[in-house]
């Protein structure tokens, strides 16, 4: 299951139509070993296409520095499909390559209601998982005072 | 000295679960043959006969080495390489 605050998802689905038509991509990486999504990265879409995504390869460089330095993973990978379901696609399983990430896929094709699921992809094999969107206020444990 | 390789998740399976493995060359094809003596099968999954695969981007030290000279860039000692798996899908 894949547990998320509120204003996690909605930067996410933000980011969605924002670049609708084209796809949208990023990161939200948590501390390692913990699970917990908590830091947003909006990813540069290379390819800048309906159909395809590809982080920037310099950009993806540097978040992947930063998370190692600050001890985070990749917690969440999402992606939009802009015409197509939130589901992942055939190219969307064979390059999946962060087997203890997140896949989140989030469809812009209606433009009154956002899918958004989430995936596990690992060795070519996909397993949907459940998502629950908790209010911020229940995430006591990151936004309260150190 | 010699050249450190940075393995990610997904390929350490060749490095007996290492994050890092250290090699010699001049270029990073040879640097690529040198590990691969001591991981068989690692590049293979980075590089096949044509050159870098083309979801793997390879780093030196913080260049893609796309823009540098791929598999012919120069590397030497003290140089760090990264292997990033690309996140593409569509």
């Amino acid at each position: 299951m894949l547990t998320i605050g509120r204003a996690l998802h909605d930067k996410i689905v933000a980011h969605a139509r924002a670049d609708h038509p084209d796809e949208a991509c990023g990161v939200i990486a948590g501390p390692a070993s913990t699970g917990r999504p908590e830091r947003f990265i909006p990813m540069t879409n290379a390819e800048r296409s309906p159909t395809f995504y590809r982080f920037d390869s310099t950009e993806q460089f540097q978040v992947w520095k930063e998370m190692e330095e600050r001890d985070e993973e990749p917690v969440v990978i999402y992606h939009s499909h802009t015409a197509t379901e939130a589901y992942p696609s055939r190219t969307d399983i064979s390059y999946a390559s962060e087997p203890g990430a997140h896949y989140v896929l989030v469809s812009t094709r209606d433009p009154e209601r956002t899918g958004f699921r989430s995936f596990l992809i690992m060795d070519g094999v996909v397993t949907e998982e459940e998502v629950r969107i908790c209010a911020d206020a229940d995430r006591a444990d990151i936004s309260g005072p150190e | 000295m010699a050249i450190e390789v940075r393995i990610p998740t997904i390929l350490r399976n060749y490095t007996g679960g290492a994050k890092s493995v250290e090699g010699t060359g001049a270029t990073l094809g040879e640097l690529l043959a040198d590990i691969d003596g001591r991981h068989p099968g690692l590049s293979e999954r980075i590089a096949d006969g044509s050159g870098l695969r083309r979801f793997v981007n390879v780093y030196l030290n913080d260049e893609d080495v796309r823009f540098l000279g791929g598999l012919e860039t120069s590397v030497s000692d003290g140089d760090t390489v990264t292997v990033l798996p690309a996140v593409a899908g569509g």
